[in-house]
């Protein structure tokens, strides 16, 4: 019987396991050894490996970016954990300036294999300064990794992936994946960077899923497979790099792309993803694309407009659905209770 | 040891003259900010340092880099931008690096290779090595939070770190006083139970004395230490040229550091005739690693994609 594990849970065994494997790898930031111990994901860590290994940092998020970079330049594994995306931009100094930068300017003679977690999105009322996700700042800079796993396995794996690489990481954990389960082998494994994953198989339109959004695009197959249509969903897991080629090769069969992402659409993820379709396809087959992300506007915490702000499973169906029929009048699908805790559970 | 210091000066006054006598004819390809009339702190310092201490430094550390051994024809390539450069000519003048002889990075940002310094001393220190970081960083860089985030955090956790401060007095054009409300750094710094001291006179063996004396404090576990070095920048903020004329400081406000030069007076203590030998080795020294730059190649088209990660996983 496979064995099921919370998305909290994988990345505490995959911290626990890459630890227990190499003395070289500590864990930083504030609240990492408190009872709460960052929603789970870092329980226990601190009484096993020490205060040395495991240490709650004073706020200072630019210096202590810097710190882990220091150490990671004298050949320590430090994974940096932010409670929220939100307090990166204290830090974004230190990472493009110089995390992204090092092995480069340095003629190759230094790298840094740093991990940077930060929590990010959705929960009920976080509000605008605690709902952001910057991914595609990170994912628009050369020289940091950027990875976005919606799956308990695929956090496992890319986290152990992201402590192994020599460069630094910027690993997306979004706040409605802690709770959601599934299948995750009791051995250490990698979901290397560049990988990614087609989660259903569908002949009439694309949807690209990042991070949380991969659930609410593979709730709307659900949705989509009621009215006829035949979705395919496709989680890019890793954002940079990024596995163009199994969007490309999905969108050259549905002729249709809809990119699903949990952030803004100007100048974001979706829009990255589309152009780099559109440049491939381009004289080769006609396609529809659509986006769908967080509306143009700060996040508000007041329910009935919290819930406009985000797409999910049943704007999503609506949107693909117009997308399939050509039709402007697709009705949003009625609410099925039931799909609001489905999710991907594998073949992984 | 006076020959050794008397050349270790002259050597980077005389490089980075060269430098500025090189410069018009456009062959050094990156800004460069002259240390000349600061290089007293960087040798006082790196004579007190062990082999396996580190420095990490600014973007004005032609003198550090020397100071702490980094080879000179790679300095010079990386400047023209060869790839026999330090970094390949990926770096340039701003990012001078040299890890196999502790010179761990420099870096254009105003004090980010602070926290480095004190990433590197944690690691040290979880490792039980005896080693020392030292954080070379100009007195604009204590306007910077993380330079006040660092300490706190140093202090807290009593890192292997010594804090050395370059006090040259301006942050481009802009005068100490019309920066910071007191000039009382070291007061400051001592608020977070880190010893601190300044050397006021940019004296090479007070400096050494004083570096010599932190460095055997932080061996001894006692954390770090903090050192305001007062300096003086002769050229201007950055390019080869004087810039007295411009108005924002007085050729009068630079001639007692002038007079009190650390290059000229270590050599009046030395024989005549042994200062021109050495004089002599330093200016073939020179010749040749302009020489090496200017007969170096340029890199490689592909090289413009290499480096950007390291391949191999652990």
């Amino acid at each position: 019987m496979e064995r099921v594990l919370s998305y909290a849970k994988a990345i505490c065994e995959g911290t626990d396991q890459a630890m227990a494997q190499d003395s070289s790898v500590v864990l930083l930031g504030l609240g990492v050894d408190d009872h709460k111990a960052i929603l789970g994901t870092t329980s226990g860590l601190a009484e096993k490996y020490g205060g040395a290994r495991v240490f709650d940092t004073p706020l200072s998020e630019d210096a202590m970016t810097g710190l882990a970079i220091g150490m990671a330049r004298a050949g320590l594994r430090p994974i940096h954990v932010h409670i929220r995306m939100d307090f990166l931009l204290l830090a974004m100094n230190q990472l493009i300036n110089m995390a992204a930068k090092t092995h480069y300017m340095y003629g190759g003679h230094e790298h840094v294999p740093l991990v940077v977690r930060a929590s990010i999105g959705k929960s009920w009322g976080q509000g605008a300064q605690h709902s952001q996700a910057f991914h595609s700042f990170f994912m628009h800079t050369p020289g940091i990794k950027v990875v976005a796993p919606a799956t308990p396995y695929d956090a496992k794996g890319a986290l152990t992936a992201a402590i192994r690489d020599p460069n630094p990481v910027l690993f997306v954990e979004h706040r409605l994946l802690y709770s959601t389960t599934g299948p995750v082998p009791e051995e250490s494994y990698v979901v290397a960077p560049g990988m990614s994953r087609r989660v259903t198989i569908g002949d009439d339109v694309t949807l690209v899923g990042i991070s949380y959004m991969q659930l609410e695009c593979y709730r709307a197959h659900v949705y989509l497979k009621e009215m006829g249509i035949g979705a395919e969903v496709i989680d890019p897991i890793w954002l940079s790099p990024i596995d163009m080629d199994t969007i490309i090769e999905s969108v050259n069969k549905t002729g249709r792309l809809c990119v699903v992402d949990t952030g803004w659409l100007n100048c974001g993820a979706s829009a990255e993803i589309v152009a780099r379709t559109c440049e491939a396809l381009q004289g080769k087959r006609q396609f529809q694309v659509q986006r769908m992300g967080f509306a143009p506007v700060s996040c508000p915490p007041t329910p009935p407009l919290e819930d406009l702000f985000y797409p999910n499973a049943r704007t999503i169906a609506q949107t693909a659905a117009a997308m399939v029929t050509g039709s402007h009048s697709v009705k949003l699908p009625e609410e099925r209770p039931e799909l609001k805790t489905i999710g991907f559970k594998g073949p992984f | 040891m006076i020959e050794r210091t008397f050349k270790s000066l002259y050597r980077i006054r005389r490089v980075e003259e060269e430098i500025a006598r090189v410069y018009p004819s456009d062959k050094i390809k990156s800004p460069v900010h002259l240390s000349i009339g600061q290089e007293a702190v960087s040798v006082g310092v790196c004579e007190a340092l062990q082999p396996e201490d580190v420095v990490f430094g600014t973007y004005r550390s032609h003198a550090l880099y020397l100071a702490r051994g980094g080879d000179l024809n790679a300095m010079i390539a990386e400047l023209y931008g060869k790839q026999t450069g330090c970094n390949k000519g990926k770096g340039g003048s701003m990012h001078l690096c040299y890890p196999s002889k502790g010179i761990m990075g420099t870096s254009a940002v105003v004090g980010t290779t602070i926290p480095h310094a004190a990433g590197y001393a944690y690691a040290l220190k979880l490792k039980g090595s005896g080693a020392v970081a030292v954080s070379f960083f100009g007195e604009g860089a204590t306007e910077e939070g993380v330079f006040w985030e660092t300490v706190n955090f140093a202090a807290l956790k009593r890192l292997p770190l010594l804090f050395l401060c370059e006090n040259n007095g301006y942050a481009i054009h802009s005068a100490f006083h019309t920066r910071q409300p007191a000039d009382n750094l070291v007061e400051r710094v001592r608020g977070f139970k880190i010893p601190a001291e300044r050397i006021a006179d940019c004296d090479v063996n007070a400096i050494r004395q004083a570096a010599s004396n932190a460095l055997k404090s932080i061996r001894g576990g006692t954390g770090p230490v903090f050192l305001e070095c007062m300096t003086y920048r002769w050229r201007e903020h950055v390019g080869p040229n004087d810039d007295f004329q411009m108005g924002y400081r007085s050729r009068a406000e630079a001639e007692p550091w002038m007079e009190n030069d650390a290059v000229r007076r270590v050599g009046e203590k030395l024989d005549p005739e042994r200062r021109l030998g050495i004089q002599a080795e330093v200016e073939n020294e020179i010749k040749a690693a302009f020489d090496f730059a200017e007969a170096s190649p340029w890199p490689e088209s592909s090289e413009l994609y290499t480096c950007l990660f390291k391949e191999e996983l652990a």
